[in-house]
């Protein structure tokens, strides 16, 4: 880890001012911010942990444990609301047996809320890594789970 | 290579490209188009293609606006006009290349309008159809036309002309075009533009910042996020223009990190204007230094207050602070700083191509241009839409809107994202312009418009922005932490069934307090749902309270599901999909609901719709 981590960093100068596009990277890169991470951007930016901690958990990107291979993350904008996202977030909760903030067990899937993803037209909405999955109703988010599982089997066979 | 040439060698390019010499095939693939299917369509037109050995291009372009009826494909072809056809399936794709593209037929039934000199018999112009007939595209004029990752199709579309223009003349004469094009700010607040370049020029330091603000929080509003898939030039090039008219040499563009796409488009856009000298040193041989970077946001919607914004670029915590001073007389690094929205900016370089006058033949007299919406919601035709500022909601709802879904009754219109309010039907005659909003008691805001039908709660409307501006709310200053939490407290009893004589009285004496003493926008507008809510929607406060009724029967604790005996066929579709095993019966005879063990999750009600509509919701109490 320490290595992809020294790779990021050597794109940065250092300052104080990258704090927030280096922890974007980071988190890109390994998904997550591990504590060893925040030491080692301390060391390099001059700037203390506990700043960093401070500046990281202001922004609701910013995530402290791993999140799954898959990870939901389901649009609760004005227009998804109204067109039913509550319902669609717990229709999946139930089905991964998990709330929202968590991750299954065999850490496969994980599950959040965002504000808006912009594709309100299409409401309800929600993004699946980086696709986004719309008109959705309590059918289709049995399919699409579906359809991950048969996509992942066939990446294993 | 000069402008003039570069122009020329564009319009070549483009020219022939649109001459259909080779077919070419437009795939609608913003975000809204790949999340309808898009990049599935392209690649069934290229394997159909591949097939038949027949040659044409097929290219990714943004968003026309006609979101619903994604993916949208437009085949251009020599001595026909483009042709654009709707919800486009794989197997259509296949059609469409072996009946038009081969054999010249341009499957009619299944095309959605024209757009060129020449006609189609049987098919209308794109711009006649009645959800585009009432708009006027100035700001969207590109969009789903040119591939947004080829300058030159900007090029070719008078692009960077304005720069060039500007170029010409001094800083201040680029300010006072402006000034006479009578541009407001299209984030919300509609601030003058002109006036906010004046303060940071006045300020008089060595150093000055522009952003242009991408970071579109409102919940509801993606006219940003399109604007930047489609057409990301028109955005760049106003950056470049209004940059040059304060004197910066340096400037940001904040984009949310929920856009993966629109960073994309930047990042590529910024890289071809670099090629060709329009950012860096010597911008077209002009003297004029200037360069972008991008930053992106971490999911903070405060930080689409500027002094929060300006926080987070410093890679600070995204907490607003007072003003004075205002960001155009100490901002980024404590230097004057404008901070303008993507739409602003595109207005801009709009402006300096086509001139103010062309600008101000549309509008009100206070209230000039047009403006993006998006147009969402339970409303038939949702997209994005341009209209000239002063029409009004009706026309934007019926005509462009095509009315309520399932011939459902409007109730309201949400409008101004969670700083803004709801809008009930005795007021549909209402302009949208910044001032006759501001009147009905909500505000343009960036120009998110949700619809809302006789389903939607409007207790449960106003709770929802409160949990919303909760959530995001910094911390900072006590009466926006601490008031919006009570606010919200009091309107989760109301919707659960715990309400009490005096709630509303203490909402608006809270709203009062929250809105005089919060330290920024978010808390000074955050009681703007409520208050809205309660003058307009008092009835069904009270039915809450009073009687523990929901009239629209959706707050969770106030219903039950019941199954109507006398439609129920007893198919046991519900049955078998029940995820807590709430639902009793046999086949063919009448189902029950445990209501003691009933979730109301909304399977059951769902899956009956389609067949029987044998569930409903009904009173508790």
């Amino acid at each position: 880890m320490s290595k992809s981590l020294n790779e990021i960093l050597s794109t940065f100068n250092g300052n104080k001012s990258e704090l927030i596009p280096i922890l974007q990277d980071i988190q890109s890169s390994i998904g997550y911010l591990p504590e060893d991470a925040i030491i080692e951007v301390s060391k390099f930016t001059q700037v203390p942990e506990s700043e960093i901690y401070g500046v990281a958990t202001f922004y609701t990107q910013f995530r402290f444990l791993p999140v799954g291979k898959k990870h939901i993350m389901v649009c609760k904008g004005t227009a998804c609301h109204v067109k039913g996202a509550p319902q669609i977030i717990e229709g999946i909760e139930r089905h991964l047996d998990i709330k929202e903030g968590e991750v299954t067990f065999d850490l496969e899937y994980s599950l959040e809320s965002v504000g808006c993803l912009g594709c309100c037209a299409l409401a309800p909405c929600a993004m699946i890594n980086e696709e986004v999955e719309s008109n959705l109703t309590l059918k289709d988010v049995k399919k699409i789970f579906s359809r991950m599982k048969n996509n992942s089997n066939d990446k294993e066979s | 290579m000069n402008f003039n040439e570069l122009f020329k060698e564009s319009v070549e390019e483009y020219d022939s490209l649109i001459s259909g010499v080779i077919p070419v095939i437009l795939v609608g693939s913003a975000t809204c188009g790949k999340s309808a299917g898009a990049q599935e369509i392209s690649a069934a037109f290229k394997a159909e293609l591949e097939e038949q050995n027949v040659m044409a291009e097929v290219i990714e372009v943004g968003c026309i606006g006609l979101c619903y009826l994604e993916p949208i494909v437009t085949i251009i072809k020599e001595g026909m006009p483009a042709i654009f056809y709707g919800d486009v399936t794989s197997k259509q794709a296949k059609q469409l290349v072996n009946d038009y593209i081969i054999d010249n037929n341009p499957m009619i039934e299944s095309a959605l309008g024209t757009f060129g000199d020449k006609q189609v018999e049987g098919i209308p112009n794109l711009f006649d159809i009645p959800v585009m007939k009432p708009q006027i595209r100035r700001i969207l004029r590109n969009c789903g036309f040119i591939d947004p990752d080829n300058i030159k199709h900007y090029i070719a579309m008078d692009g960077y002309k304005g720069l060039n223009n500007a170029l010409d003349l001094k800083p201040g004469e680029v300010m006072e075009k402006i000034k006479l094009s009578g541009l407001r700010g299209r984030g919300g607040a509609g601030f003058p533009t002109w006036m906010k370049w004046q303060f940071c020029v006045d300020s008089k330091e060595d150093e000055n910042y522009l952003i242009c603000n991408a970071d579109e929080g409102d919940p509801g509003a993606f006219m940003n996020r399109s604007l930047l898939e489609s057409d990301p030039h028109s955005v760049l090039e106003g950056i470049v223009i209004a940059a040059y008219a304060i004197g910066a040499k340096e400037g940001y563009i904040y984009c949310r990190a929920e856009y993966p796409l629109a960073l994309e488009r930047l990042k590529h856009a910024i890289s071809e204007m670099k090629k060709l000298g329009f950012l860096g040193e010597n911008i077209l041989g002009s003297g004029f230094n200037f360069d972008i970077k991008i930053k992106e946001g971490a999911g903070a919607f405060v930080c689409g207050e500027e002094t929060a914004l300006i926080a987070s670029i410093e890679g600070k915590r995204g907490m607003p602070r007072t003003r004075p001073p205002f960001p155009t007389t100490s901002g980024l690094w404590g230097k004057p700083t404008v901070i303008n929205n993507v739409e602003t900016m595109a207005s801009v370089s709009l402006i300096m191509q086509a001139g103010h006058d062309a600008f101000v033949e549309h509008g009100t007299q206070d209230s000039k241009g047009t403006k993006t919406f998006s147009l969402v919601g339970n409303v038939k035709n949702t997209g994005l839409i341009e209209v000239p500022l002063g029409t009004t909601l009706k026309q934007v709802i019926n005509e462009i809107g095509g009315g309520i879904i399932n011939d459902g009754m409007f109730k309201a219109v949400q409008i101004g994202g969670p700083s803004g309010g709801c809008i009930p039907e005795s007021y549909l005659d209402t302009k949208i312009d910044y001032d006759s909003l501001t009147m009905a008691g909500a505000i343009m805001g960036s120009g998110g418009l949700v619809v809302m039908d006789q389903n939607s709660c409007m207790v449960d409307v106003a709770h929802y922005f409160l949990e919303f501006i909760q959530n995001e709310s910094c911390g900072k200053c006590v009466p926006c932490r601490l008031g919006t939490k009570q606010m919200l407290d009091i309107l989760t009893d109301i919707t659960t069934g715990k309400g009490k004589a005096g709630d509303i009285e203490l909402l608006l004496e809270l709203a009062g307090g929250v809105k005089d003493g919060s330290l920024c926008g978010l808390g000074q507008t955050s009681p703007n749902p409520i208050l809205t809510t309660i003058k307009y929607f008092k009835d069904e406060y009270n039915a809450h309270i009073n009687e523990k009724r929901c009239p629209a029967l959706l707050c969770k604790e106030l219903i039950n599901y019941q199954v109507i005996d006398e439609k129920c066929k007893g198919c046991m579709l519900c049955f078998r999909s029940c995820p807590v095993g709430a639902i009793s019966g046999s086949k063919k005879e009448v189902h029950s609901i445990n209501i003691d063990k009933c979730i109301k999750c909304g399977t059951c009600i769902e899956l009956c719709s389609g067949m029987y509509n044998a569930i409903e919701r009904v009173h508790k109490y």
